[in-house]
């Protein structure tokens, strides 16, 4: 299953017209400790590069985008009662929503591993 | 001058560090065109405190003080008695002069008396959930609304006629502005009130429906069946409650279905002055709203030596993080108002309050029904706790004003809430509290009687 | 026990935590820091502070009546029918104190508090000013504080009066036309301001969609702008810390309603082309709204009304004095330019012949015709006039420009005696106003500014303002107004530039500040994650 990086720290791994998305762990290093996040709805309609979800710390609430357009299948109910699964597993358990990608050619601007490896060491 | 302790050794000594020749120096990056190059003209010069106090002193005594008069004014401020002590501690600098508790470390004393008044609040209105206060109850009634059409994302609101008309008109002056329907008929002179009509018209458009209890001119009603066509609907109930010393008696809006409760603290601890600072009240039934709240919220942690502390939380929601997308601009709170009430309702406790509620109902009654015996008066409502509307022949306007001529302070008419007569020119709404004496009440009548004769 | 207490501890536990001095006591309090107990966990439902002429509670009331309770009365039982049948039946849950426990309780709870009383606190933006107690007592005048908002007109006139009298004063201090007194706060009058101009352009069938907000800004500023129905918008800096009337110039045109400026601003420098700013803004047709909280550096030294604000909102819980008390209550008055004053919303109070009257509702339809509506019930924070105006009355016109000279004279002495050991970013550009920016720039790795705030506190001082003005990383922005004796600034420098020096150095106890104050730093991560907001026990 591959998966893609945005320069906004999303992860976003697509399995045929599916895509999980969730923030790096470079993102939530530097948010620190996650105290409660926002998922959108199934059935709401997002457009790449628009506010998709919430995911605040104690200090600061910060937007997280969508990498691709798409409609939400699915938040992650677990992030209710443990937000702090963005901390401990940003990139496995801490996925934040599921949706059905409708323009699969906006994942050719998205980043590889590689890539985004190297464009988070230039920050 | 008193206040400012720089010596011109100091000034001299200070500039000198900075590298400046004089004051006027420091403020050389302003336009000379614009900066004043002595105090303004036509204004005094500073005075002594015994000079302000005088001059203070003069202009208290030209108000009659509602001590000074058999008084019977309520309409959404009330004159009850405050426990000596209340002032006092209300007084303490470290009170007084300290600020809001972002460093927790050094204000325990403000976070922990917030977390006991959002429990008090909490308690006594039947809710989940209570902030930290709002500036009042008129306010307070409007950030209901708001958060109503965020939780139900819907715009339409349905004001009740018994709501209080100064938290209608601010209620329509931000519905305005932000799009929102706001429906609203003036109050009939009927001892039944609206709720069943608001039942129906709740509709999949409503957002809210806002009640008042009890209401403008008293009466009270049963708001379970209104909350539940609310719910049915995919709308919210907001109560309003501008007399909390009614809660000692009745049953709380929360018990009965409401949403969202909010109202005026004024009556405990705060004192009339005038109409401000007031105490907003703000709470919520069901804690899965609490993210769209406005206002601070005070909750309980520990410290790094597990040491049981409070801390302001859920910040988020603020205009200090989230700026445009804050769920109000409000930044201050009424913190010094809501300690007054939270040590007032410490001093009353469970028992004093209702103590407290049955008094202010039995010299009510008492009034009421002495009131009526008045010839050409009758009495409104059916139902009441310490506040009800009289009807009166001809304008209780003037009549106000006369018998506050003979040194009487015989309540809020009619006239003077709602910009168009329209029947209600005969309306007078009178208010008893414990403050109220029997004598007070003989002479309200008997001066009533002679004005009406 | 409950989430984030899950350890249990409370006031009075005997095997209480060892504590930074190490010293373990029975109660847990440690000489004069007493740790006190919430007042549910102290009070009954029983207990009662206060005493009644007929203390008898309600037929039907339940949780228990006094022992002593009536036989049933006839005119009692009418009492409750009149209650339309909702007499309560449950307890609320309320817990009472007698006298001397409540006395004690919240003299207790005070003594954790650090105030303005015991100590400078410089929390930029705030203007933490000694609170005058000669406000305090005439605010508590009978005739002042015993009065109802809907009494006669004739049985007011003094309170009018001083309502009028504190209007003429901030009108000629800022050099407006017109102002609305009944704001309850800073923000509440921001709302007010923006409401009127939104009113204005309304009138002239001229809506606009977008305001403009500095990025350095006070957060209510956006806030308020969003809750009026805009869309907010950034106004670039100069590397010099203010507006960049260039890129304002490019972006204003027909769709921009206003700009709020905070004039001097956040960073504490004055805006020094604030007149050609609302020269261009008014041009465009759009109106200029100033964000009046740091008033106090120039009160009496100039007038925003001659650099063509149109809108500007006076905190009187800074500029003048009216104590904070915890979080508030404030009060917001806004002074109006000549073109928004008509559409100032009620009520307003006017001088007629022989006194004053109160222009509410019904007459607001002649005298205020294009009053936009009501901003709150009654008049406004009148126990704030009387104080604010107290306080003016003390300081008069040529105390109050004394009060912004030594206000800035204390920031600036700040500055150059920290300069070398803390960065100051606008340094370079002249003189501060009346608070100065520092930013953590030479802080070793790992210490933060909210290190050296908390470092602060064991040296017996409240923290400046942190993280705030965004535009400079790990700001702390520091006010000390004017009623710092130099005694007390050296005091607070001298401790200020010992923690500088720690944390260039990169002193891991840092990290462990506060050790002194009655808590240590708090879990605010457990506190918003589980929150815990009324007691369940």
């Amino acid at each position: 299953m591959p998966r893609y990086f945005s320069e906004e720290h999303e992860w976003i791994d697509v399995d045929g017209q599916t895509a999980t998305i969730g923030i790096t762990d470079y993102a939530q290093s530097q948010l620190g400790d996650i105290v409660f996040v926002e998922v959108p709805a199934a059935g709401t309609r997002l457009a790449k590069g628009k506010e998709a979800a919430v995911v605040e710390s104690v200090k600061a609430a910060s937007d997280v985008f969508a990498p691709v357009s798409g409609t939400v299948t699915e938040g992650n109910a677990a992030l209710e009662d443990e937000p702090a699964l963005v901390n401990t597993s940003p990139e496995g358990d801490g996925w934040f929503f599921k949706l059905t990608i409708s323009n699969a050619g906006e994942l050719d601007g998205l980043m590889d591993e590689a890539k985004y490896k190297t464009f988070c060491e230039s920050l | 001058m008193r206040y400012l302790p720089l010596t011109d050794a100091d000034r001299a000594a200070m500039l000198d560090v900075i590298g400046a020749k004089s004051i006027d120096e420091l403020f050389a990056g302003v336009p000379r065109e614009h900066y004043l190059t002595g105090p303004i003209e036509g204004l005094p010069r500073h005075a002594s405190e015994m000079a302000v106090e005088r001059h203070m002193a003069r202009l208290a005594a030209k108000n009659l003080s509602a001590g000074e008069a058999p008084f019977f004014l309520g309409a959404g401020a009330y004159r009850h008695h405050i426990p000596a002590s209340v002032d006092h501690l209300i007084q303490r600098g470290e009170f007084l002069t300290s600020y809001t508790p972002y460093q927790p470390e050094i204000a325990q004393g403000t976070l922990q008396m917030l977390f006991e008044f959002q429990t008090q609040v909490a308690r006594l209105f039947g809710c989940a959930v209570a902030n930290a206060s709002m500036y009042d109850g008129s306010t307070a009634c409007w950030e209901a609304i708001a958060m109503a059409g965020r939780v139900t994302k819907r715009s339409k609101v349905l004001l009740s006629s018994g709501l209080h008309p100064h938290y209608v008109s601010t209620a329509r002056t931000m519905g305005r502005f932000n799009g929102d329907t706001v429906e609203y008929t003036e109050p009939k002179l009927t001892a039944e009130m609206d709720f069943a009509a608001l039942a129906d018209a709740v509709d999949g458009e409503t957002g809210s429906v806002v009640v008042q209890y009890p209401d403008i001119l008293g009466r009270i009603a049963d708001m379970t069946a209104l909350a539940e066509a609310c719910h049915a609907a995919g709308a919210l109930l907001v109560a309003v409650v501008t007399e909390p010393v009614a809660l000692g008696a009745l049953k709380s809006p929360g018990e009965m279905g409401a949403d969202i409760v909010v109202g005026e603290g004024q009556a405990l601890g705060v004192g009339l002055q005038f109409g401000g600072p007031y105490l907003g009240l703000f709470a919520i039934r069901d804690p899965k709203h609490v993210r769209q709240m406005p206002g601070r919220l005070c909750g309980e942690t520990v410290d790094a030596e597990g040491k049981r502390s409070f801390v302001l939380t859920l910040s988020t929601r603020e205009q200090h993080i989230r700026r445009e997308k804050a769920t109000s601009n409000i930044c201050t709170n009424s913190g010094l108002c809501a300690l007054a009430f939270s040590i007032h309702l410490t001093l009353l406790g469970e028992k004093g309050l209702r103590a407290l509620a049955a008094e202010n109902h039995r010299l009510a009654c008492l009034a009421a029904d002495r009131l009526a015996q008045v010839p050409g008066v009758g009495v409104l409502n059916a139902s009441f706790f310490n506040e009800f509307t009289l009807i009166v022949p001809g304008d209780a306007r003037q009549l106000v004003r006369d018998l506050a001529d003979k040194g009487i302070l015989a309540g809020v008419s009619l006239g003077r809430l709602y910009p168009d007569g329209d029947r209600r020119e005969n309306g007078l709404i009178v208010a008893v509290t414990e403050t109220v004496t029997e004598e007070d009440i003989e002479a309200l009548a008997s001066t009533l009687e002679e004005a009406l004769a | 026990m409950n989430a984030p207490n899950a350890g249990g501890w409370k006031p009075g536990t005997p095997e209480a935590p060892t504590g930074s001095s190490g010293i373990q006591t029975v109660t847990g309090n440690r000489g004069l820091m007493l740790e006190e107990p919430l007042i549910f966990e102290i009070g009954g439902a029983d207990t009662c502070g206060v005493d009644f002429a007929s203390p008898l509670p309600l037929a039907g009331g339940a949780g228990g009546g006094p022992v002593d309770s009536p036989t049933p009365n006839p005119s009692r039982e009418r009492e409750g029918n009149r209650l339309g049948g909702l007499a309560r039946s449950e307890p609320i849950g309320l817990s009472g104190l007698s006298e001397p426990e409540t006395v004690r309780h919240y003299t207790r709870l005070s003594r954790q508090n650090y105030a303005i009383d015991c100590g400078i606190f410089p929390l930029g933006s705030c203007t933490m000013k000694h609170n005058p107690r000669l406000n305090e007592k005439v605010a508590r005048l009978p005739g002042f504080a015993d009065l109802h908002p809907l009494q006669p007109e004739a049985t007011v006139q003094g309170a009018l009066g001083v309502i009028d009298e504190l209007a003429r004063w901030l009108i000629m201090l800022t050099g407006m036309h017109g102002v609305v007194m009944s704001p309850k706060a800073g923000a509440h009058g921001e709302l007010c301001g923006i409401l009127s101009i939104r009113a204005a352009l309304e009138a002239r069938g001229d809506a606009r969609s977008v305001i403009l907000v500095p990025e350095s800004a006070h957060g209510t500023n956006p806030a308020t702008a969003a809750f009026a129905g805009y869309a907010v918008e950034n106004i670039p800096a100069t590397v010099e810390g203010r507006v960049d009337l260039a890129a304002l110039k490019t972006r204003l045109g027909p769709d921009v309603a206003a700009v709020m400026i905070t004039n001097p601003n956040t960073c504490g420098l004055f805006e020094r082309e604030m007149k050609a700013i609302s020269d261009a803004v008014h041009a465009a047709g759009a109106f200029v709204y100033c964000d009046g909280a740091n008033f106090n550096a120039v009160v009496g030294r100039v007038r925003p009304g001659d650099l063509g604000v149109d809108a500007m909102h006076i905190n009187l819980h800074k500029t003048f004095s009216t104590p904070h008390g915890g979080g508030g209550p404030g009060s917001g008055p806004v002074v109006l330019s000549k073109a928004l004053a008509p559409f100032a919303p009620l009520p307003l109070v006017r001088q007629i012949e022989g006194g004053f009257e109160l222009i509410e509702e019904e007459d607001g339809v002649e005298a205020a015709p294009r009053a936009f509506g009501r901003m709150a019930a009654f008049h406004g924070q009148m126990g704030m006039f009387t104080r604010a105006l107290a306080y003016i009355l003390s300081h008069g016109a040529d105390g109050l420009r004394q009060v912004s000279g030594d206000a800035v004279l204390n920031a600036n002495y700040m500055l150059r005696s920290l300069q070398d050991v803390l960065d100051a970013p606008f340094a370079a550009s002249g003189p501060c106003m009346h608070e100065v920016l520092f930013s953590d720039e030479g802080f070793a790795d790992g210490i933060a500014t909210l290190d050296v705030a908390k470092a602060l506190i064991d040296d017996g001082f409240h923290p400046m303002t942190m993280y705030f003005p965004l535009v400079v990383h790990g700001a702390m922005l520091v006010e000390p107004t004017e009623c710092e004796s130099k005694a007390n600034l050296d005091q607070f420098i001298t401790a200020l530039r010992s923690i500088a020096g720690r944390a260039k150095a990169g002193d891991e106890s840092l990290h462990q500040a506060p050790r002194l104050a009655p808590r240590r730093r708090l879990d605010e991560t457990l506190a918003a994650r589980k929150p815990v907001l009324t007691f369940e026990g």
